[in-house]
């Protein structure tokens, strides 16, 4: 079996756990099917390094708490924008991992799978390499970005960046002789 | 192709190598020029043939002769590729309006993967800004020198325009001496060598894609790419024309075309467009597409598509 098959073995199997819960899953499971061979090799790259890891550095010695409020001890950065009326931490977060929906914990390096289980759509279309970005070779392996390599998944709305300048107006150039 | 690239210009039945030939002789005759010492007139530079018609040892040898011009000229190793086209392969680009944010990173990762002009300026990409719900197909209602703090800006939206690499290019067309041309993969190619300057193909593009070298391209030696190839990004001459080429130094050598590397947001798509598991067959097949000004028939291979 070779590293693209695997992964979509694995999302398969994932999946299958989606499917009781989700009718979405039940579409990116067919579609990943039929595109059995169409995903290439995938070398993610691994997230940032954060001060945060791992989370159990910290968190064996506190109980959990699951009341919703402005964190003020630590992690004072992160602030939930994301549909933040309906869930809070720990639909996301167990321990040193990433929880699905389901119950199932991932590492975060599979933190695309999290995200896919409500964005499904665009989870296909990343998987196709439309929606985010893969570099590499057009017709080989190929380096995916994840999708907190972008989105922030506590605020993911892209961030306004920095244009670079505008080009010269064509008065303005000149030529030397 | 055909063998018979153009036709004599004075309508003498000698081909042009034959005549440019006997007509270099004699000039080189009648002035005792030493032939094989001038560098300010480079007989083989004159008499190299249409690269369409280059034998493979020809075209080394040509490729020896501009590696060695070059790299002396930059005191740097600059390799020219000849790569050639792969078969079955047809090269397409998307690019994703609706998550394009008009940063500009890719006009300037193309200016140095390909060496262009700094001053003059020369980009091979256009960013136009439109505002939401004007009709914005209408490319000189276009804003080209926005400069925000940050983008994207409220209620605009960004069109980055470069060549369309037309199926049927109205630039090929207008050149008079077949310097431009359709490589088997789709790129439209300009043979610098063989240019003229006298800028029809600018005239007959509808895209505004082609750009001139009114001066020597200035690149500082530093921030040459040496990584080139003969029908791409090699440096270029004084009075000649250039423009995107999907970066063939690049795809040739299977790899993406610096633009789509360096979008931060992921908008710019390429593949092979007779591959039906590429990305860019997915998104013509799954995607709203449109090409640009496509009422002209120029049969684009470049896909403008929202992904929302
Ligand atoms: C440097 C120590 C430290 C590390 C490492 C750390 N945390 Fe925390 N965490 C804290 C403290 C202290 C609080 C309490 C903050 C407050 O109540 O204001 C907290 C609060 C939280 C909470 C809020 C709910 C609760 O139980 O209080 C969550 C969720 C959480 N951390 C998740 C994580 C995750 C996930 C990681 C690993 C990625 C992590 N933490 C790593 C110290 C840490
Ligand atoms: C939508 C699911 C989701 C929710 C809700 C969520 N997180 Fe996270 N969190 C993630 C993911 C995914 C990562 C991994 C990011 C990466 O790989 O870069 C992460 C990373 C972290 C980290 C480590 C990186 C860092 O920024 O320091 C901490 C700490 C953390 N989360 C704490 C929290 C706390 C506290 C909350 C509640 C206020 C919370 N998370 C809510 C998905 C979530
Ligand atoms: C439990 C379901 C759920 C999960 C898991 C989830 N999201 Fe979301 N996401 C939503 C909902 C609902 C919205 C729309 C409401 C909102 O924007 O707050 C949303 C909105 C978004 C948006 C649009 C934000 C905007 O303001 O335009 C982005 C981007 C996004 N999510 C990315 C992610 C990423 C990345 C992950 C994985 C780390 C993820 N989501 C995981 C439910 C989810
Ligand atoms: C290369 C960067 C990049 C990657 C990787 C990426 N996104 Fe996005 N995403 C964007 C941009 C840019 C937008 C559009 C800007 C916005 O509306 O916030 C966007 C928009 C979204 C939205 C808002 C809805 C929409 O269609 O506009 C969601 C949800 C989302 N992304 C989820 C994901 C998920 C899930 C993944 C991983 C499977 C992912 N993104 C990977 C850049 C990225």
């Amino acid at each position: 079996m070779n590293r693209g098959s695997k992964f979509i073995f694995g999302i398969m199997t994932v999946g299958i756990f989606f499917m009781l819960s989700l009718a979405v899953g039940a579409a990116v499971i067919e579609k990943a099917e039929e595109k059995k061979d169409d995903i290439p090799k995938f070398f993610v790259p691994k997230p940032p390094p954060s001060g945060s890891f791992p989370c159990s550095k910290c968190h064996t010695y506190r109980a959990i708490d699951k009341k919703k409020r402005k964190l003020e001890l630590s992690h004072t950065g992160i602030t939930l924008k994301h549909a933040e009326e309906q869930r809070w931490c720990y639909d996301c977060h167990e321990g040193d991992k990433l929880k699905l929906q389901n119950g199932q914990l991932i590492d975060f390096d599979k933190s695309y799978l999290l995200c896919g289980q409500c964005h499904g759509t665009i989870f296909r279309d990343w998987k196709a390499g439309i929606h985010g970005k893969r570099t590499g070779l057009w017709e080989g392996e190929k380096v995916y970005l994840l999708c907190v390599s972008c989105h922030d998944p506590h605020q993911p709305k892209y961030k306004p960046i920095e244009p670079k300048e505008p080009p010269m107006k064509p008065a303005d150039i000149k030529l030397k002789k | 192709m055909s063998k018979k690239i153009r036709n004599n210009p004075l309508g003498i039945s000698m081909d042009r190598r034959m005549f440019l030939k006997s007509a270099a002789a004699g000039i080189a005759a009648a002035s005792a020029l030493p032939v094989s010492a001038a560098d300010a007139f480079d007989i083989n530079a004159f008499l190299q043939k249409h690269f369409r018609e280059m034998t493979e040892d020809e075209i080394k040898k040509v490729i020896g002769r501009l590696e060695k011009e070059a790299s002396l000229e930059w005191k740097k190793d600059v390799r020219i590729s000849a790569a050639k086209a792969t078969p079955g392969v047809k090269f397409g680009y998307g690019l994703d309006l609706s998550r394009c944010i008009g940063c500009r990173k890719c006009v300037y990762a193309c200016v140095s993967e390909n060496n262009q002009s700094r001053n003059p300026q020369v980009h091979w990409i256009s960013v136009l800004k439109f505002k939401k719900g004007e009709k914005w197909i209408d490319l000189e209602n276009s804003e080209k020198y926005y400069n925000p703090k940050e983008v994207p800006e409220k209620d605009s939206f960004y069109m980055p325009v470069q060549c369309q690499q037309c199926e049927d290019s109205p630039c090929v067309k207008a050149c008079p001496t077949q310097a431009t041309w359709k490589e088997p993969d789709g790129i439209v190619v300009i043979d610098y060598n063989w240019c003229i300057g006298c800028r029809y193909c600018m005239a007959a593009c509808p895209y505004g894609a082609r750009r001139f070298n009114w001066s020597k391209p200035n690149v500082p030696a530093n921030e040459l790419n040496t990584e080139t190839h003969y029908l791409g990004n090699r440096p270029r001459y004084k009075g000649v024309v250039e423009k995107c080429t999907f970066c063939i130094q690049r795809t040739r050598a299977g790899k993406y075309p610096a633009c789509v590397e360096v979008c931060p947001v992921g908008a710019r798509k390429f593949g092979n467009l007779l591959d039906p598991k590429s990305e860019i067959r997915y998104l013509i097949e799954n995607k709203r597409v449109f090409r640009l000004k496509e009422d002209l028939n120029t049969n684009p291979k470049f896909y403008y598509f929202f992904a929302t």
